[in-house]
């Protein structure tokens, strides 16, 4: 009983590398939303596009959307690009597109450039629908159920893995 | 020359360090400001991770600095714009974590560790022996011949 006193120390050193272990895996610039599962938050903006009319929660039409924030000055927005126009082809999801702190004349010109996959585009100029969203810098994306709750967030460009691992079973899911 | 100096070191303390917040913010109420001031204080710069907004230049902790403050001037109480922004960003964006379920563990553990130290220390400290018994036991009757032998010869052995 005596002896195991000694081994509390190498004890503990093991419970904080393990704590240690796990936390250098993770990504400290991921911060965990507050919004998962909650309400999309109401947000109205002018369109990007003509025609675009005023862009608002009603644009998700009860359907599963991807809101996806982004600015033409962004360049992971570039990265993640093909493959929002691959989904967009394919007609998997509808994809609402929020343009952050941009210029229109730039954003448009760059949707003319790499192809427009939105639905919908909402100028958000002054950044305060995506603070309301609880974006900290773009390129952000969002699943919204057909309740028009928030279920799932990814903060930077959606790669294949994400894609592949959780979005796509996320909107098979949702649109069942 | 010594008012001279007085001069500038009156200067220096007056000139605190202002953050980041530009003159353009600043609220014309000095006691809205102050409030302003103390919260952002507390706020993280999510962009920049563990700045405070007061201290980032960050666009986006710009943008919170404002909504902080117009927050305030719009009547609400510090705990409400503090909650304004953890609605949208959670706890992460208090630099000091609240005690919850969640973080209880955080707030006790140095203490735990500390009283585990403490009892540690005095297990060691009691169980090692009294001085009495540390001393030398007396020399026996043989060793004190030898030495008296030794020291009557002037220390030639």
């Amino acid at each position: 009983m005596k002896r195991l006193v000694f081994l509390l120390p190498l004890l503990i050193l093991v419970v904080v590398a393990g704590f240690f272990l796990v936390g250098f895996e993770r990504d400290p610039r991921l911060i965990p939303s507050p919004m998962i599962d909650k309400p999309a938050p109401a947000f109205s903006l002018a369109g990007l596009r003509n025609g675009d009319g005023p862009v608002s929660n009603a644009r998700f039409d009860g359907k599963v959307t991807l809101v996806n924030f982004f600015a033409s000055w962004c360049v992971p927005c570039r990265v993640e690009h093909p493959l929002l126009m691959e989904l967009a082809r394919a007609g998997t999801v509808q994809i609402v597109g929020i343009n952050y702190k941009d210029k229109p004349q730039d954003a448009l010109g760059w949707l003319r450039q790499l192809g427009d996959p939105y639905t919908a585009i909402g100028a958000d100029n002054d950044g305060r629908a995506a603070i309301d969203w609880g974006v900290y810098g773009v390129p952000e994306s969002y699943l919204v159920d057909k309740q028009g709750r928030i279920r799932f967030k990814h903060v930077g460009p959606i790669t294949e893995d994400v894609w592949r691992k959780d979005m796509q079973p996320m909107i098979k899911e949702l649109s069942r | 020359m010594t008012r001279l100096a007085l001069a500038v070191v009156l200067a220096l303390l007056a000139a605190s360090p202002a953050g980041a917040v530009m003159p353009n913010e600043v609220l014309k109420d000095p006691v809205l400001e102050l409030r302003a001031r103390e919260i952002s204080k507390d706020l993280r710069c999510l962009v920049c991770q563990n700045q405070s907004i007061d201290d980032s230049d960050a666009p986006l902790a710009r943008d919170l600095r404002v909504i902080v403050r117009e927050r305030l001037a719009a009547g609400d109480s510090d705990g409400q714009v503090v909650k304004f922004l953890t609605d949208r960003y959670g706890d992460y964006v208090l630099l000091r974590p609240p005690v919850k379920a969640t973080t209880i563990v955080l707030w006790t553990a140095p203490v735990a560790l500390l009283l585990l130290a403490l009892l540690a220390a005095r297990s060691v400290l009691r169980r090692r022996p009294a001085d009495a018994e540390l001393a030398p036991a007396p020399l026996s009757d043989a060793e004190r011949q030898r030495l008296s032998q030794i020291l009557s010869k002037g220390g030639q052995a």
